[in-house]
């Protein structure tokens, strides 16, 4: 500013000069007050989600259990987002491009689970939080996250309505019981307009539509968006997450309700055996003699 | 196309090695070539054309300059997430690889290491979104191994440079906005220019009918009194060093870009082997089955070790060109031996556009010459072991 001052005081006086430089500050700081009331006006208006992530094995991984058939072996298993909390990330981006909307990420588990957290700022997440605990049960993992949603005050909190390794089904309407929130269950689709959310359901031959006032838990599936939807962090979107915050909290003290006893494999396929398509009388005697399975 | 099932072989638990960025990295460009290239490849390759579409795709998972620094619009990543692309895309096509490791190492990094800051500003940003794509012109028809011999030339005009020569075997220069070009003085010292498609006496017409390769764009570069403005050399590197520098880096990833071409070839033999029933049993369960693929396995864990302690090597600025040399020699043999072993396993099903297999083992008779072939990367070591180099 100094230098263009000088070189163009030739043609103007200095005092004009000063006082056109006065009005630019004076721009630019009004322009910054404005900049921060509006921000602040949206924080208070955009909807605030939480998609709570469980880091489950990757669908091909070898199952195997160790100390006495009691614990998974995570040996060489690679993690990933429970396919059923990614379609509700990408929902949750979704709302956050169409109509505005914060975007944070919970999971409970030890730091193992964090380069799962990573993959889900990559994504697009505004925030992660991570509840420093090993889960052990449904009931323990639906106490923590709810701690999360009871602190952060969120709108809406969208979690699969399973998680594809213990298939529990049950943290998301333990969740919405435990914080008095509404609840929809097997979620197939999901708008929000102000105040209301209208969600859809997969039911026995066809489909069911709600309406439910926010705060709101949603147990989602696909169908919240489809799997041709599922995004693949860009290169940006991972070298944004490197900067985003993954709070790690402490967990609550809430006793588990069950413990694991034994894990069993499924029993190997024994060996096939093919009856002549005009044999039926053979094949009703093999099911009901030696499958026992009429 | 059968449909993509991949699963990447990891026996050593190499994975317990990388860092949390690292393995988010390659998972996405994992992920994204599974969706991206794999649906479409064969029919690019047997087409003979190059999927222009995928380029924002490559640039959306940093596979142009991920080592760039942020600055210049790339991402500031290390030497082993750069492996780690490479080795995804080519598991997906090395023609595909080859496109991104051009404009990466031979285009990019030039620009970078001996280019001003007007010229770094100007176009790595471009480079690095893929909105420019680039071509490095070195080989030429007289002079491949021996490119310090090189007839093209430029004298200085005053105002501007006059370029005259051809460049022959230059990847993505059907379609490239920009070509770092190396050129010698009237006093014969090799310098790099920039050149712009566009420029009169400019042409970059396509190389046809190979059988590697095919799914990527290959031509010639033709100088016909090129006048290049002066702004346009690279300043800050001449001699044969400067070229050589960028093959530096592009041999880097094409030793791990071949890990990913072997990797693809190995999954699907074993798929393949524990599937196919022959004899009343699987053919895995037979012991010259198992010997191919048991080889295979252990050639790529050996491949995965080299390529990342030289990129160790490589972080802390350490890695010489020799031992570069290596890893590219030995991997792109090693990825190049397995492509022939699996193919065998499937035995004529590994001759169909079914499969991946064959195209791999074509592409990689290339990956084997460029970027300094077999016998000359063995010529590069022995150099350096003895101190008398043979290739003189």
């Amino acid at each position: 500013m100094q230098a263009k001052i000088a070189k163009y005081t030739g043609y103007f006086s200095l005092d004009f000069l000063k006082s056109i430089k006065k009005i630019y500050y004076a721009c630019i700081i009004n322009l910054g007050f404005y900049g921060y009331l509006c921000r602040e006006i949206f924080k208070h208006n955009t909807m605030k989600i939480l998609v709570c992530i469980s880091n489950v094995p990757d669908t091909t991984s070898k199952i195997n259990f160790t100390e006495g058939d009691t614990k998974f072996d995570t040996n060489g298993v690679q993690f990933v987002i429970n396919p059923n909390d990614e379609f509700g990330l990408t929902r949750a981006m979704w709302f956050k491009e169409k109509q505005g909307a914060a975007v944070h990420v919970a999971t409970v588990g030890d730091a193992s689970v964090e380069p799962t957290m990573r993959k889900a700022l990559a994504i697009g997440a505004d925030e992660a939080i991570r509840i420093n605990t090993v889960p052990t049960d449904g009931f323990f993992v639906a106490r923590q996250l709810a701690e999360v949603v009871k602190n952060g005050g969120y709108d809406l909190v969208i979690a699969g309505r399973e998680s594809i390794d213990y298939n529990g089904g049950m943290v998301p309407g333990i969740m919405a019981s435990l914080l008095g929130m509404n609840f929809v269950n097997t979620c197939i689709g999901l708008e929000v307009e102000g105040n209301k959310a209208t969600a859809l359901r997969e039911i026995d031959g066809g489909k069911e539509k709600l309406e439910a006032n926010l705060p709101l838990v949603i147990g989602g599936q696909k169908g919240l968006v489809e799997e041709s939807d599922l995004r693949i962090p860009n290169m940006r979107g991972i070298m944004m997450a490197r900067k985003k915050a993954l709070n790690v909290v402490e967990p609550i003290d809430a006793p588990s309700q069950t413990n694991d006893q034994k894990f069993e494999k499924p029993a190997a396929k024994g060996p096939v055996k093919l009856v002549d398509a005009d044999n039926v009388g053979e094949l009703v005697n093999l099911l009901h003699n030696e499958a026992k399975a009429i | 196309m059968k449909p993509d099932l991949f699963e990447a072989p990891d026996y050593y638990q190499l994975d317990d090695l990388l860092s949390e960025e690292h393995i988010l990295v390659r998972d996405a460009a994992r992920q994204w070539v599974k969706r991206d290239i794999s649906p479409i490849i064969e029919d690019y390759a047997q087409k003979a054309e190059f999927p222009k579409q995928i380029i924002n795709g490559l640039a959306e998972i940093g596979a142009f300059g991920p080592y760039i620094p942020e600055t210049y619009g790339g991402a500031g990543l290390d030497q082993i997430s750069y492996g780690l692309i490479m080795q995804e895309i080519e598991r997906g096509d090395s023609g595909v690889r080859s496109t991104a490791s051009v404009q990466s190492s031979l285009v990019m990094y030039p620009i970078f290491a001996y280019g001003t800051e007007e010229q770094r500003k100007k176009y790595l940003p471009k480079l690095a979104s893929g909105e420019w794509m680039g071509c490095f012109g070195l080989t030429e028809p007289n002079h491949g191994s021996n490119p310090g011999g090189m007839e093209t030339k430029y004298k200085d005009m005053g105002d501007h440079y006059l370029l005259n020569g051809a460049k022959l075997w230059i990847s993505n220069s059907p379609f490239a906005d920009v070509a770092v070009v190396w050129a010698k003085n009237e006093e014969g010292r090799i310098h790099g220019l920039i050149v712009e498609r566009g420029m009169e006496g400019f042409s970059t017409p396509e190389t046809h009918n190979k059988w590697s390769l095919r799914a990527s764009a290959t031509g010639e570069l033709i100088f016909d009194d090129v006048k290049v403005p002066k702004e346009n050399l690279l300043p800050n590197k001449s001699g044969l060093g400067a070229p050589l520098g960028c093959l530096d880096s592009a041999r880097y990833g094409i030793s791990w870009g071949a890990i990913g071409a072997a990797m693809d070839c190995y999954d699907t033999a074993l798929r393949y082997a524990k599937e196919r029933i022959q004899f009343g049993k699987p053919i895995a369960a037979f012991q010259l089955q198992q010997k191919k693929l048991a080889e295979m396995i252990t050639e790529i864990t050996k491949a995965q070790l080299l390529a990342f302690r030289l990129g160790q090597l490589k972080n802390e600025g350490k890695a010489t060109t020799a031992q570069i040399s290596m890893a590219k020699r030995n991997n792109v043999d090693m990825a190049l031996k397995i492509a022939r072993e699996a193919r065998q396993v499937l035995g004529g099903m590994g001759i169909t556009g079914e499969y991946s297999i064959m195209r791999h083992m074509m592409n990689l008779e290339s990956v084997i010459t460029y970027e300094g072939t077999h016998d000359i990367h063995l010529l590069i070591t022995g150099a350096d072991i003895t101190g008398h180099p043979a290739f003189k």
